[in-house]
């Protein structure tokens, strides 16, 4: 494996590959460091990864895991989720290139797949029979999925008052389903503690965190792959702890610094609901920490007010000349039918956020006319239908010609 | 009535393997205070500046004391302080 340790991003004291999430000297988040030395063949490397299989187990060699390539033809292999050109969404909001990255098409309808196959399979390598995880909707549906396919048993905790639809799309594959009375963060504190407790457990957004989170870079690889090897000039993402927006930027630095892609990393822009908004907040305040808010937004996938990877997510908007921008609750219902219409992609609340938030950028005027726009698109619109109940007009009619003529005289012109 | 702090696994070893301590203080600064005079070593793991470490979350009886007064958030007798990391979740 090239996974060499696990080292602080603070104070960069290093520990073996163990279920350990956090310094213990300084209490900052633990990051998997690599070796790629021994990629030194890029030529060797890229034809390893595209004699891969068509799921996220093609980036193995960038992957924490010890043991061989994962079988892919059993768990829940995620990934290598289509890239769409958006040609018409483009048009309507003035711009040259916009493509979208639809990770709704994983087994579970959203990008956590990926981080919950590198989480659940580093767990069985460290020996754990049971996961768990905090949630605010995505990722109970891919732990409760990923412990079914893989025979493990599983605890996933979320807020008790989550969207129907990620409910029962947990609960139907025989996990334990906690709701917990409160908001996503009593429902991560909860966790933290138990985590404490029962080290048996592998909660994958826990002590699994820093394999888990390694997951988010594969979105940035199979983007880079799918544009002929080439980077965007800019990525719109959404940011709710901000692990996915600086992972992904992770995943291109090292496809750069192995030689795989060349340039330099995407404008990366991160897109959270006016709701919950501590990072775009501390962004517009020119603040370098998040100061934590109760959230209150449809979008409860980035319902997290107290961001782990804020700070993180500070640095890279900065660093890459991008933003943190909020838009309401009105604008992402407004952001979901936009990118339905124009590409034929239904998106959960998060993904309106994102399109909303692309919308806001193109008419400020931040997106130069030749610029590669991705937008990240992480899940899928039958979560969170309530978004666009009663938002369009259905016509019902008697099965007569008669009947659906009239219907369509009285509201449409000839 | 003294105050219970209790203890991530993460801060264990410096606090003589304990999970939970009783110290005395009016206010959230003066408990852990407290709690450094018994274990010196936790004050570094803690505080940077004099003030927290910015991936330290303590809760007072399940609130994060930053939506209270911070270190000057005032702690009722026999109420409860817990100490966690910050990093977890997403």
């Amino acid at each position: 494996m090239a996974a060499k340790q696990l080292k602080c991003r603070e104070c960069a004291t290093e520990y073996p590959l163990e279920a350990r999430y956090v310094c213990s000297r300084c209490f900052g988040p633990l990051e998997v460091g690599y070796d790629h030395e021994r990629l030194a063949d890029v030529g060797e490397v890229r034809r390893r990864i595209q004699g891969g299989p068509q799921n996220m187990w093609r980036y193995h060699d960038f992957l924490p895991l010890e043991g061989p390539q994962p079988r892919t033809r059993t768990g829940l292999p995620a990934g290598c989720t289509p890239l769409i050109r958006a040609d018409r969404l483009a048009e309507r909001l003035g711009l040259e290139e916009v493509w979208v990255k639809n990770d709704a098409h994983n087994p579970t309808h959203s990008f956590k797949d990926r981080v919950v196959s590198v989480a659940a399979t580093r767990a069985r390598e460290l020996g754990f029979d049971t996961l768990a995880c905090a949630s605010t909707g995505n990722l109970a549906n891919s732990v409760a999925a990923h412990g079914a396919a893989l025979g493990m048993a599983s605890y996933v905790f979320i807020p008790a008052d989550l969207e129907e639809q990620k409910v029962l799309a947990t609960g139907v594959y025989g996990t334990n389903l906690v709701k917990v009375r409160g908001n996503y963060d009593d429902v991560n504190r909860l966790c933290t503690e138990l985590s404490g407790d029962r080290e048996n457990w592998a909660f994958v957004n826990i002590n699994m965190r820093p394999y888990y989170a390694e997951g988010s870079k594969t979105v940035a690889y199979e983007i880079a792959e799918q544009l002929g090897w080439e980077l965007p000039d800019r990525c719109v993402v959404p940011v709710a702890s901000g692990s996915l927006y600086t992972k992904i930027a992770k995943g291109f630095q090292e496809f750069i610094d192995v030689g795989l892609i060349e340039g330099d990393l995407p404008t990366m822009n991160g897109a959270q609901a006016t709701g919950c908004s501590p990072v775009a907040t501390a962004f517009g305040a020119g603040h370098d920490f998040c100061r934590p808010v109760k959230p209150s937004t449809i979008a409860k996938s980035l319902a997290i007010g107290n961001p782990a990877d804020g700070p993180y997510a500070l640095d890279l908007a900065r660093a890459t000349g991008g933003s943190i921008d909020a838009v309401t609750d009105e604008e992402i219902r407004v952001g979901i039918r936009l990118l339905a219409e124009t590409t034929g992609v239904f998106t959960e609340t998060a993904g309106g956020v994102t399109t909303a938030t692309l919308a806001k950028l193109a008419e400020r005027g931040d997106i130069g006319a030749d610029e590669r726009v991705v937008l990240v698109i992480t899940g899928d619109g039958l979560k969170t239908l309530d978004a666009v109940r009663d938002s369009f007009r259905a016509y019902e009619v008697e099965p007569s010609i008669e009947s659906f003529e009239a219907a369509f005289a009285e509201s449409v012109p000839a | 009535m003294a105050i219970t702090v209790k203890l991530p696994t993460q801060l264990r070893d410096a606090a003589g393997g304990v999970s939970s301590m009783q110290v005395e203080g009016a206010t959230v600064g003066e408990a852990l205070e407290s709690v450094f005079a018994e274990h010196g070593e936790l004050r570094e793991r803690l505080y940077q500046d004099g003030g927290l470490r910015r991936f330290v979350n303590v809760y007072l009886g399940g609130e994060d004391i930053r939506f209270l007064d911070g270190l000057e958030t005032t702690v009722p007798a026999g109420g409860e302080l817990t100490i966690l990391p910050a990093v977890a979740g997403g």
